[in-house]
């Protein structure tokens, strides 16, 4: 069937912020339905709140609105855009739940807008548990036995049927949020009553365990015309338990007889059909009884999905830009294969490789958190790997990750290993291996674990080829049990680690033995047909497809696993510069091993390797490609850190040198420069040792603010007020990493602190954006919200941040992107930090100034002067009647037990931003897209320091003004009552009941404004952050950030509320 | 990860690949063929059609669930030689009976692990399906492609003799019967029979060169013309006692080699392709609906399209290469597909066709 014509514009909802469980896949599907739907003629109309995607950038779509995604300001923007149809099914739950929302509102049926990809009534069924099951069972399909609760008395009926352990979801929620599994009545309660909470129609399903039982994932994908292919298989290395985004991954299923896969295949066949997704992916997810082949189907997705994204990289099938086709009516034949182009959609693929995905957790980052992995989805980005055996595929995924310090267990108590054999976590795999390689036997671990003997096979089997390497002299060994190391996926690093020596010197030997990984093709067929598509993977093995051109080409480091601190934003820039220089005539090679991302789309770069980000495997590539320029500037912290090797090695690295970026790194260096320069900094030292460490914070005076160096998102940074602590931050620092100094600087209280982005050459610098905190100094930068324009600066300190910013980019020879920290405090500018790269911020400030910074550094990289670009020098000042804020996400929910507040340590994992003709507009849109809802009556609570006391009043007027309540903590109450206010105490924590914490479960406080006290109070301050996450309470911990959403407040109860295109906005494009 | 023999493999134009020996200590020779499923290595062994091949796998790891009974597409394996880039050395699946390299040692099938089997793929792909030579007792490649070239050409081979039953054998309809069918064993798989038992059929099991008049006199409500190995070339005979079935009128169903047959037998022609489909992903567009089937493919020829007489209808194409996948005759009840409705292993989207068969058996007793 062709196409539709009765349809002309469509609306893609996008997913919103990167959050646990819903990260930058959505973004890579996003835009593949855009430009899909785009190059079919369809009028792409585009809402998402998250800058920092592809699918948000001008030329994605027709129409971008960058807005949050509420049922209001969505139902504004199909009033005034009038699309035909809607496409929900590319941007996770977030679209899903809202295109249901805004159906059941009626909004669909008053504009007349049509719902492509899924129908409300199959959205519902598979959404809904209860649905779902009564569907399943029907047509006879097995669920699990159980049943679904309103109220705790129904629990306790439904347990006495599924027995314990139990496991409880709760209805509608993102990665299982609120779930858990409850081994006895007790467990029982407490989780059936939070899921209760958590789920917005509160509802839970309690169903029987399947823990132990294997999983498996089959994605499918259905035409109009009621064909029905499967994509991809995936067999979860963990077993049931383990939520699916917390368990490394395996395609093809690896211990399904034909047989029983088969028998999946035709459930999912059967399942799509009758849950009446018409056209689209779903992914459906299976248990299998590994003793009796026993079935059970665990859900159903009607959309694109993480897995989606995942299995559209593993076979090199769009599974996203199909779906996209499939529901403007197009049928799977009709869609050529653009890897093979003779053979069409209609086909399965079929792999002769491994795909090994393994998360990437932050459980450093949320050290209350316990590590322990269960139904509710706690990692924050993953990797995938491709290799021809499992322990390759696997190997280079372990690699792929990253760990600073890998795991080296030694002398775990036998009891122990069994408890973390047992209960999943996030270590469990390097308990595996300990237990392997002390002879614990592969039946023991399979029972504890319930891991398949397979996968404990296979890693035995690398376990003995290291054992048979361990502490030999690499002389000793000869080239085939060297072979044979290499092609399991052990790294050069690992064999320099086992034989003593160095990378370098095992990266030499293999040369020198001919020992070296040739590229194979990702084809969708097992090499049946030719391939045209350089999807490329190493492995040891005879033959090399790479067929490098001659052409001139530039090489382009990715950014890895998405973790907190280093996500999406990276990959936007990677992928623009790969954009800038293929449309500049370069043939561009991306290497990355980030399944969700968009660069690793294999149509975004001329050449994709997915690959590991190591020293060994990029030179693999560039021995192999020999490109004419490397850029890691653009990848964060990742492809930084191995700038140095690489160019010590000969890699021709571009843009800015390795040497300028350790310049700016090496604070002893940094400082030299600075004086130099005669630019302030705050008083700084850097110390390895503790003694040395109180020296210098004697010297310079607490409070200080410490770190490591050479890390990002401020890991392990903290803000320390005395001696003791500061002894305790050295113990742990030294234990992480003994080589490295920790860096003091003094601490700037209540500072206000400003990025500024820039680009440069050897000739000019141009201001990208001098963006303002609005939180004050002490809170990471990627943790605070910022505003572009800045509204509370005076002129001259933006002409010093102008003029120190192009001093710096000339003193450090930058060429190409920088950012760089500012903090003022007592009318004086510091320079904070400096980074020659690309930074966090980019995204952001290309959306608010529309000009895409990253695409013009990648240019000046390679050689393009900056003046030819003809930007003013500060595209700050192009910004008119307009204010952009950034505004952070968390995931605080996730981590039960862990204090909610905001430091020097980066926690966010995404961002949103809000546009507003006022300030106080577009900060509430920022807050609305980052999920809280901000309350238009009630009562405020306040509590605030002495410090704070001054300005708290002001704030309380404010509120008093607009029709809030006030009610105060005993100190505050006073000082309010003292100005003419009429305000309510309320009991501290520890002061009595009802207190503010039962104020706040009882619902009976609308916003909460709480400065820090002191020591003494911290526990009655968590208990409300606390308290406020978890009833979604707006809680604001800084006086600046209580103005800012006073601001907010007032807009929105002043009903500001415009959208506009970035069309609209930047009508001029450069 | 015990030091293992080395096998070495070498193909009629002088490609070697050298690996570790698994299975079967020995040598063989046959064409060498690929296949792209990624599971049912165990039906694809035992699978008649496979005689006279050696049979590279391109997924990478076999062997992962090992061997059990109820998998088996026939009595024994059929391959002449295994060829694969990981053999799984335990099985792990509730069901599994043994490894898949104790099986290959039981039935004296030799093997090979270890080589680049993607390389062995495009060669075989660019250069079209060859004789080769697989040992690990000669480890000469000069002497190996010297047997390789001796071996025989799958052109012109007649293999059905060496595959088919000896006997005549009965499978009971499962419930009540509704249809005896007569089957003309090429290389029939269990599966087949199973599906067409499944429809409440008989099945009488005659072997492969059973005359027209034979078949007849059992008075079947139908005739199957199972899969098998070899070239439909080499089966003038057999053709024409396919044409006597026609004649009759008695409805017919050839899948594979049958259908092959049946080319031949209305006057048609039959043509090797370069390296054949094998595998559990193939799409077929029926042309009288419209609809897609993803289906098991074993063949190495093909019925050539346009040498069919005007009496014979095209009904299914393949879409990757536009190749026959199935007939049907405008004015006698025969119908016919080119790949596997029974699949095992592969995908179950083309099992209707039996029932269609069934359809036409049930119209024709009406209609006397």
């Amino acid at each position: 069937m062709p196409k539709r014509t009765d349809i002309k514009k469509i609306l893609i909802i996008g997913s919103g912020p990167i959050v646990i469980g819903q990260g930058c896949e959505f973004d890579y599907s996003g835009t593949q339905a855009c430009k899909s739907l785009r190059g079919e003629g369809y009028e792409v109309v585009l809402v998402n709140s998250n800058p920092a995607t592809i699918m948000t950038d001008p030329e994605t779509a027709d129409r971008t609105y960058i807005e949050p995604l509420t049922i209001e300001v969505v139902t504004k923007i199909i009033e005034r855009e009038r699309p035909d149809a809607l496409l929900p099914t590319v941007g996770g739950q977030t679209a899903l739940n809202l295109a249901v929302a805004l159906s059941d509102a009626g909004v669909l049926e008053t504009y007349g807008v049509e719902l492509i990809g899924a129908q409300i009534e199959a959205v519902k069924v598979a959404e809904d548990r209860r649905l779902f099951k009564a569907a399943m069972e029907a047509v006879g399909l097995p669920m699990p036995k159980g049943g679904f609760a309103r109220a705790w008395s129904d629990a306790e009926k439904l347990v006495e049927t599924t027995g314990y352990p139990a496991i409880v979801r709760p209805s509608f929620t993102l990665g299982g949020t609120g779930g858990g599994t409850a081994y006895n009545p007790e467990e029982f309660e407490e989780i059936v009553r939070g899921g209760l909470s958590a789920s917005p129609v509160h509802e839970v399903l309690i169903e029987e365990s399947l823990l132990g039982w294997k999983e498996f994932e089959l994605e499918v994908m259905r035409d109009c015309a009621d064909n029905v292919v499967i994509i991809c298989s995936i067999e979860n290395f963990d077993p049931m338990g383990v939520h699916t985004g917390d368990s490394i991954t395996v395609a093809p299923a690896q211990t399904l007889t034909d047989r029983e896969y088969q028998t999946l295949r035709d459930m999912s066949v059967k399942i799509i059909r009758t849950v009446g997704v018409e056209t689209g992916g779903s992914n459906i997810q299976f248990a299998v009884n590994p003793v009796n082949g026993e079935i059970r189907i665990i859900e159903m997705n009607p959309r694109v999905s993480r897995s989606s994204a995942l299995a559209s990289k593993a076979t090199g099938f769009p599974i996203a830009k199909i779906a996209a086709k499939l529901a403007v009516g197009y049928t799977l034949d009709e869609i050529p294969n653009d890897i093979t182009r003779k053979t069409p959609a209609s086909f399965e693929p079929t792999l002769d490789y491994v795909v090994a995905k393994i998360p990437k957790w932050s459980f450093e980052k949320f050290k209350a958190a316990e590590d322990v992995l269960g139904t509710q989805m706690k990692s924050v980005g993953e990797v995938m790997a491709i290799g021809r055996t499992f322990k390759e595929a696997l190997f280079k995924g372990l690699r792929s990750l990253e760990a600073t310090t890998p795991l080296r267990l030694e002398n775990v108590a036998p009891d122990e290993l069994q408890r973390k054999l047992a209960r999943p976590n996030s270590q469990r795999f390097s308990y595996i291996t300990y237990a392997l390689r002390n002879d614990v036997s592969i039946r023991e671990i399979n029972r504890l674990s319930g891991i398949d003997p397979w996968f404990l096979e296979q890693l035995q089997d690398v376990m003995h080829i290291q054992t048979c390497i361990e502490g030999k002299q690499l002389e000793a060994i000869d080239d085939n049990l060297l072979r044979t190391a290499k092609e399991v996926g052990l790294s050069d690093r690992r064999l320099a680690y086992l034989t003593g020596t160095d990378e370098l010197t095992v990266r030499a030997r293999r040369k020198t033995s001919g020992i070296v990984p040739v590229f194979k093709r990702v084809d969708t067929c097992g090499a049946e047909f030719e391939s045209f598509t350089p999807y490329l993977y190493s492995t040891y093995e005879q033959e090399d497809e790479s067929e490098p051109t001659t052409r001139r080409k530039i090489m382009i480091l990715g950014s890895g696993p998405n973790r907190i601190g280093q996500g999406i934003e990276f990959d936007y820039c990677c992928c623009h510069a790969s954009f800038a220089l293929r449309d500049a005539d370069f043939e561009t090679i991306m290497v990355n091993c980030n399944p969700e991302t968009v660069s690793t789309d294999y149509d975004t770069s001329d050449r994709l390797y997915f690959e590991p980000l190591t020293f060994e495997d990029v030179m693999s590539i560039i021995d192999v490609e020999k490109p004419e320029g490397v850029i890691v500037q653009f990848g964060g912290q990742t492809p930084l850190n191995l700038a140095g090797q690489l160019e010590k090695a000969g890699a021709p690295i571009i843009g800015t040198s390795p040497d300028s970026i350790d310049l700016a790194e090496d604070r002893k260096r940094f400082t030299a420069l600075l004086t130099e320069l005669r630019i302030p900094q705050p008083p700084a030292g850097t110390a390895v040792t503790s003694d040395e460490a109180n020296a210098v914070a004697d010297g310079i005076g607490y409070p200080v603010l410490v770190r490591p160096s050479y890390v990002l998102g401020g890991r392990a940074m903290a803000i320390v007020y005395d001696a003791p602590a500061l002894e305790d931050y050295m113990r742990t620092a030294i234990a992480a990493s003994p080589e490295r100094p920790v860096l003091i600087d003094k601490f700037l209280e209540s500072a206000a602190e400003f990025d500024v982005d820039a680009i440069a050459d050897d000739e000019s610098c141009v201001i990208a954006g001098i963006q303002e905190h609005i939180e004050e100094a002490g809170i990471h930068s990627g943790d605070s919200s910022c505003v572009l324009p800045p509204v509370r600066i005076e002129p001259e300190h933006v002409e010093t941040m102008r003029h120190y910013t192009r001093r710096l980019a000339k003193a450090l020879n930058v060429r190409g992107l920088m950012n760089i920290q500012f903090a003022i405090k007592d009318d004086r500018v510091y320079v904070i930090e400096v980074n020659p790269r690309a930074s966090r911020t980019v995204p952001f400030v290309s959306k608010a100034t529309g000009v895409p910074l990253a695409r013009i550094a990648a240019l000046v990289m390679m050689g393009r002067k900056l003046s030819s670009f003809n930007l003013p020098d500060d595209l700050t000042d192009t910004i008119k009647n307009r204010f952009f804020i950034k505004s952070p996400v968390f995931p605080f929910a996730k981590f039960p037990g862990v204090d909610p507040v905001l430091g020097p340590e980066m926690h966010s994992t995404g961002e949103v931003m809000g546009i507003g003709e006022t300030f106080g507009e577009a900060y509430a849109k920022a807050m609305s897209g980052a999920g809280l809802t901000l309350p238009r009556e009630g009562t405020a609570f306040i509590s605030v320091n002495d410090a704070d006391k001054g300005a708290a009043a002001v704030v309380a007027r404010r509120l008093d003004k607009l029709g809030f309540k006030l009610i105060a903590t005993f100190g505050t109450s006073e000082r309010l009552r003292e100005t003419g206010l009429e305000v309510e105490t309320v009991f501290k924590v520890n002061e009595g009941r009802p207190n503010v914490v039962d104020l706040i479960k009882q619902g009976d406080i609308a916003i909460i404004i709480n400065t820090p006290l002191g020591r003494t109070s911290h526990y009655d301050e968590q208990a409300i952050r606390r308290a406020a996450l978890q009833y979604g309470v707006p809680c604001v911990t800084t006086m600046t950030g209580a103005e800012a959403i006073i601001a907010a407040l007032t807009s929105n109860m002043n009903g500001e509320t415009s959208v506009i295109t970035l069309q609209e906005l930047h009508a001029i494009t450069i | 990860m015990e030091d293992k023999q080395a096998a070495l493999l070498v193909l009629e134009d002088g490609r070697e690949f050298r690996g570790r020996a698994w299975g079967a200590a020995g040598e063989c020779v046959g064409e060498m063929i690929f296949n792209t499923s990624m599971s049912g290595y165990q039906e694809v062994l035992t699978d008649p059609s496979y005689a006279g091949q050696i049979v590279c796998m391109t997924y990478p790891l076999i062997g992962n669930y090992g061997v059990n009974e109820r998998d088996a597409e026939s009595s024994r394996p059929w391959v002449e030689g295994f060829v694969v880039r990981e053999a799984a050395r335990v099985a792990s699946n509730w069901q599994a009976e043994e490894t898949l390299d104790a099986y290959l040692k039981r039935w004296n099938i030799p093997a090979i692990e270890g080589i680049d089997t993607r390389a062995l793929v495009r060669h075989i792909r660019t250069r079209g399906a060859m004789r080769a030579c697989l040992s690990s007792v000669d480890l000469d490649a000069e002497s190996l492609l010297e047997k390789a070239k001796a071996s025989a050409r799958m052109e012109r081979q007649e293999l059905a003799s060496v595959v088919t039953t000896d006997v005549v054998y009965e499978i009971p309809a499962e419930a009540a019967e509704r249809f005896h069918v007569v089957c003309y064993d090429f290389g029939v798989k269990r599966n087949s029979l199973r599906e067409l038992a499944s429809f409440g059929c008989r099945v009488t099991v005659v072997p492969s060169t059973t005359p027209a008049h034979d078949v007849l006199a059992m008075k079947p409500d139908g005739i199957f013309l199972s899969n098998g190995p070899g070239d439909p070339a080499a089966m003038d005979a057999v053709v024409t006692e396919i044409k006597h079935v026609l004649e009759s009128g008695v409805p017919t169903f050839g899948i594979c080699f049958g259908h092959q047959l049946l080319g031949r037998a209305f006057g048609g022609s039959t043509y090797k392709l370069p390296f054949g489909h094998r595998g559990g992903n193939q799409p077929v567009k029926d042309l009288l609906t419209g609809t897609i089937e993803i289906t098991a493919h074993n063949h190495g020829f093909a019925v050539d399209g346009a040498s069919l007489p005007e009496a014979v209808e095209v009904t299914h194409i393949n879409l990757n290469d536009n190749c026959v996948e199935g007939m049907r005759h405008k004015t006698l009840p025969v119908i016919s597909v080119q790949y596997h409705p029974e699949a095992a292993p592969g995908p179950h989207d083309a099992a209707h066709h039996f029932r269609r068969f069934v359809e036409i058996m049930e119209r024709v007793i009406r209609d006397v």
